[in-house]
C-alpha cells in the first residue's frame, strides 16, 4: 500500500465534495434537521392519560379517591360515566385509555374489613402505555390507602407522633426525572449517525461509474484498499463533524446530562462511524447507481437501527429470537455505549464488551468493503 | 506474426465473449517499441474491447496478451504501471481544475515528487493549456480536453500508450495537432496503439489493423494495405448517374468488385490498361454512353471497403 496514492485519492475526493453542493448539504444539514425532527418528534413521556370514572357508590370515600385521580398530572378526567355500557364505549372508541370503577359497598368494606377493591379497566392496545397507566393508577391508590391508614390510627388515638408512616420512595437512578428524552436522545444521535454516515459514502463509487471516470481509475495502478481508504478519509472527517454537531445538540440543546469522558465518546463514535461508512461504501460498490445505492444504504442503516438497536424499543422486551438478531446490528452496541456514557458516565472499562463488539464489527466491515471492489469492468 | 524481440505488445488468439456474443474473435498481432499501430474498424468492431483487455480492464475469454512482457491476466497492476490509457469516453474529473486532475493522476501513478511539477508543466505545455491551469475541466473545449487526457496518460512516462478514438468529435485542426503529439511520442520510443474510425487517420500510423465484427481482417503498413491487399488494380468510372449501373458493372468481364465512391464507381479489375476501354464499350453496349474509366491509386478507403466486403462474403454473413 502506498500512502501517496491514498493521499491523491483523498485530496481528489475532498475537492469533489467541496464542489458538489448536494453532497455537502447531505453532509451537514441533514443531520441537523434529523436531530431536531426526531428529538422533538419522539417523546415517550406519558402524561395526561385520558381517564373515565364510574362511581357506583357516591360516598364520601369514593369521591375522595376519584378526586385524587383528577388531581394527578398523569390523568385527565374525560368523562364521568353512568353505567358500564358508557364506559365500554369510551374505551372502545379510544376516548379513554383507563377507566376506574368504584363498586357499591366500597366504603362499607373499608370500614368493616379494612380493605376495599377498585376496578381498573385499561385499553391494552398499546401495551407500553397500558403498563404505565396501570402503574400510575396503583400509585394514586396506594397514596389514598396510606392516608386512610394514617387517619384510622389517629382516630384510635394511637401514638401517632412516634410512628413515621412508611414512606416508600423508589428512586430512579441515572435518569432521575424519568425523562424519556434523556435516554432517547443518545439513541437518536446513533440513528442520525448511522443514516448520514452510510449516505455519505453510498454515492462515492457509484458516482465514478455514472460519470464514466471509473474506467480510467481502474486502469491506474491504484489498489482497492488504497482507493477505499482514500475515499473514506474525507468522509470520516465530515462524519466526525456531524457527530460533534449531534452530540453538542444533545447536550446543549436537549439538555441531556453528559457524565462520561470525551475520550470514550470520541473513540466509540469513531468506531461506529467506520462501520457505517463501510456499509455505505460496500453498497456503493455493489450498486453502480447513485440513487439506488443511496436508497439501499438508507434502508440498511435506518431500519435496523430504529427497530433493533434498542434506541426506543427495549431489547429485553423483544422475543428471544429477535433479541438474537439484535446482536447483528452495529447500532445496538453504539446505542448501549452512548446511553451509558451519557447517563451513567461509564468509561472504556465498564463498556469493554460493547466496545470490543463494535471494534470487531468495524474490522469485519473494513475487510468486507475493501474486498468488495474489483478492478475490472466485467 | 510471432512476437519479435522487443515487441511491446504481443496478442495471441485473443477472444472475448459477452454471453454468447463474440466481441473479439481470435485476434493476434504485435506492436514493436516506438511503433504507432492503428485500429481501424466500424462501430461495434471490437476495438474498445480489445484495448480494454490489453489495459487489464476486461478479462479475455481465451488467448493471451503480453503487454511490456507481462501477461495482462496474471499481473494487471504491473501492466497498469507501465501503460497510459485514454478511454473513448472522456473520463477526467469535470469538477476539478486542469492542475488538480494532473496532480491526482501524478499521485495515483506514483510519479516521483521531485519530478511531478516538471511532468505537469510538460503535460500542460504539450496540451497547449498554459494559462488555463486553474480552469475547471468542464469548461474546456473538446480538443483541449482530449489533449489534457493525453497529458494525464503520459505523466508517468509509460512505455506503452492506448488511445481509444482520441480524436472523435474534435475539429480537424485539433486532430492534426493531436497526431503530431502521437508522432513525437512514437519518436521517443513509446509504443502507441490508437483506434479510430477516421479512415484518413490510418495513413498516419506505422501499421494498421483492420477490424470488423471482432476479427482482424488485415494488418500492414498503410502502403501495403492500399496496394497489396487489393491484389488488383483500381478503375474509377465516372458518368452522370453511374451509381445506378453498379450491378451491370459487377457482371462485366474481369471485374472483381465494385463500390460506390461519391458520384463515381470504383471497380477492382485484373488489368487496368485493357479493362478501362473495354468497360467503357461494355457500358455503351448496354445503353450507358459517355462514361469514362481511368486507373487510380487506391486510397485507404478503397482498401478498407474492399477488405470488409471480402471478409463479410467469406463468412457468409449478410452484408
Ligand atoms: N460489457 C459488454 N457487454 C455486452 N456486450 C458488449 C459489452 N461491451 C461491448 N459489447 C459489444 O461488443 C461489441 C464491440 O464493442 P466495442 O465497444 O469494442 O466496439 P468498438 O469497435 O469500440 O465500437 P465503437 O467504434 O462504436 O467504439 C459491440 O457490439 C458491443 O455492443
Ligand atoms: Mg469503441
Amino acid at each position: 500500500m502506498k500512502l501517496r496514492r491514498v493521499k491523491a485519492i483523498a485530496v481528489k475526493e475532498s475537492l469533489q465534495i467541496v464542489r458538489d453542493p448536494r453532497s455537502l448539504m447531505i453532509a451537514l444539514l441533514i443531520p441537523l434537521m434529523q436531530m431536531f425532527m426526531l428529538g422533538y418528534g419522539i417523546n415517550l413521556d406519558i402524561k395526561h392519560i385520558p381517564l373515565c370514572t364510574y362511581d357506583r357508590e357516591m360516598s364520601q370515600q369514593s369521591l375522595g379517591l376519584l378526586k385524587r385521580f383528577e388531581a394527578s398530572r398523569y390523568f385527565t378526567l374525560r368523562k364521568t360515566a353512568q353505567d358500564y355500557a358508557e364506559l365500554t364505549r369510551d374505551i372502545d372508541d379510544s376516548s379513554c385509555t383507563i377507566a376506574i370503577v368504584i363498586p357499591a359497598g366500597f366504603s362499607q368494606g373499608l370500614n368493616d374489613a379494612g380493605t376495599g377493591t377498585v376496578q381498573a379497566l385499561i385499553d391494552g392496545t398499546d401495551s407500553n402505555t397500558a403498563n404505565i397507566a396501570a402503574n400510575y393508577a396503583r400509585a394514586v391508590i396506594s397514596g389514598f390507602s396510606g392516608d386512610l391508614q394514617l387517619q384510622a390510627i389517629q382516630r384510635r388515638g394511637g401514638t401517632v407522633q412516634t410512628l413515621t408512616p412508611v414512606d416508600v420512595q423508589a428512586r430512579v437512578w441515572f435518569n432521575e426525572n424519568l425523562e424519556s428524552r434523556n435516554y432517547i436522545i443518545p439513541g437518536i444521535v446513533a440513528l442520525v449517525m448511522a443514516i448520514v454516515g452510510a449516505q455519505l459514502t453510498s454515492l462515492t463509487i457509484a458516482r465514478e461509474w455514472e460519470r464514466g471516470t471509473m474506467e480510467l481509475l481502474v486502469s491506474t495502478p491504484v489498489k482497492p484498499l488504497e482507493l477505499m481508504l482514500g475515499k473514506l478519509l474525507p468522509y470520516f472527517a465530515i462524519g466526525m463533524l456531524d457527530a460533534a454537531i449531534c452530540l453538542a445538540l444533545a447536550v446543549f440543546w436537549f439538555d441531556v446530562p453528559f457524565r462520561g469522558t470525551l475520550a470514550t465518546l470520541l473513540f466509540t463514535t469513531s468506531l461506529f462511524l467506520i462501520v457505517v461508512l463501510c456499509i455505505g461504501y460496500y453498497v456503493s460498490v455493489s450498486i453502480r447507481s447513485q440513487v439506488g445505492a443511496s436508497q439501499v444504504a438508507l434502508l440498511l442503516t435506518m431500519l435496523p437501527t430504529i427497530l433493533l438497536s434498542g434506541f426506543a424499543f427495549p431489547i429485553d422486551q423483544m422475543p428471544v429470537f429477535v433479541q438474537g438478531i439484535t446482536y447483528l446490528v452495529s447500532g445496538r452496541y453504539y446505542v448501549t455505549i452512548l446511553k451509558s456514557v451519557f447517563l451513567k458516565g461509564a468509561g472504556a472499562v465498564e463498556l469493554a464488551v460493547p466496545i470490543l463488539c463494535l471494534a470487531l464489527y468495524a474490522v469485519a466491515l473494513v475487510v468486507l468493503a475493501a474486498r468488495s471492489f474489483r478492478k475490472t469492468l466485467d | 506474426m510471432a512476437g519479435g524481440a522487443g515487441a511491446q505488445i504481443i496478442v495471441d488468439g485473443l477472444v472475448k465473449r459477452f454471453g454468447s456474443f463474440v466481441a473479439v474473435d481470435g485476434v493476434s498481432f504485435d506492436v514493436a517499441r516506438g511503433e504507432i499501430m492503428g485500429f481501424l474498424g466500424p462501430n461495434g468492431a471490437g476495438k474498445s474491447t480489445l484495448i480494454r483487455i490489453l489495459c487489464g480492464l476486461l478479462r479475455p475469454s481465451a488467448g493471451r496478451a503480453l503487454v511490456a512482457g507481462i501477461d495482462v491476466t496474471e499481473d494487471p497492476d504491473a501492466v497498469r504501471q507501465r501503460i497510459g490509457y485514454m478511454s473513448q469516453k472522456f473520463s477526467l474529473y469535470n469538477t476539478l481544475s486542469v492542475l488538480e486532475n494532473l496532480r491526482f493522476f501524478g499521485g495515483v501513478y506514483g510519479v516521483p515528487r521531485d519530478r511531478l511539477e516538471e511532468r505537469i508543466r510538460f503535460a500542460i505545455d504539450m496540451a497547449g493549456l498554459a494559462g488555463r491551469e486553474t480552469s475547471l475541466v468542464a469548461t474546456l473545449a473538446g480538443g483541449w480536453k482530449q489533449r489534457l487526457a493525453l497529458g494525464a496518460a503520459i505523466l508517468h512516462r509509460p512505455a506503452i500508450l492506448f488511445l481509444d478514438e482520441p480524436t472523435s468529435g474534435v475539429d480537424p485542426e485539433s486532430r492534426r495537432r493531436f497526431w503530431d503529439l502521437i508522432h513525437t511520442l512514437g519518436a521517443e520510443g513509446v509504443s502507441v496503439l490508437v483506434s479510430t474510425h477516421y479512415i484518413d487517420e490510418a495513413e498516419y500510423c506505422n501499421r494498421v489493423a483492420l477490424i470488423t465484427r471482432g476479427r482482424l481482417i488485415a494488418l500492414g503498413t498503410p502502403f501495403e494495405l492500399r496496394r497489396r491487399s487489393l491484389g488488383a488494380e483500381l478503375l474509377s468510372i465516372e458518368r452522370e448517374g453511374i451509381a445506378n449501373a453498379i450491378e451491370l458493372v459487377e457482371k462485366a468481364p474481369g471485374v472483381h468488385d465494385v463500390a460506390v465512391f461519391g458520384s463515381a464507381l470504383h471497380a477492382l479489375v485484373d488489368d487496368a490498361a485493357t479493362r478501362a476501354p473495354a468497360l467503357v464499350a461494355y457500358l455503351a453496349g448496354h445503353g450507358i454512353a459517355g462514361a469514362t474509366a481511368r486507373r487510380i491509386e487506391p486510397t485507404m478507403e478503397d482498401s478498407f471497403v474492399h477488405l470488409v466486403g471480402a471478409a463479410t462474403r467469406a463468412r457468409g454473413d449478410p452484408p
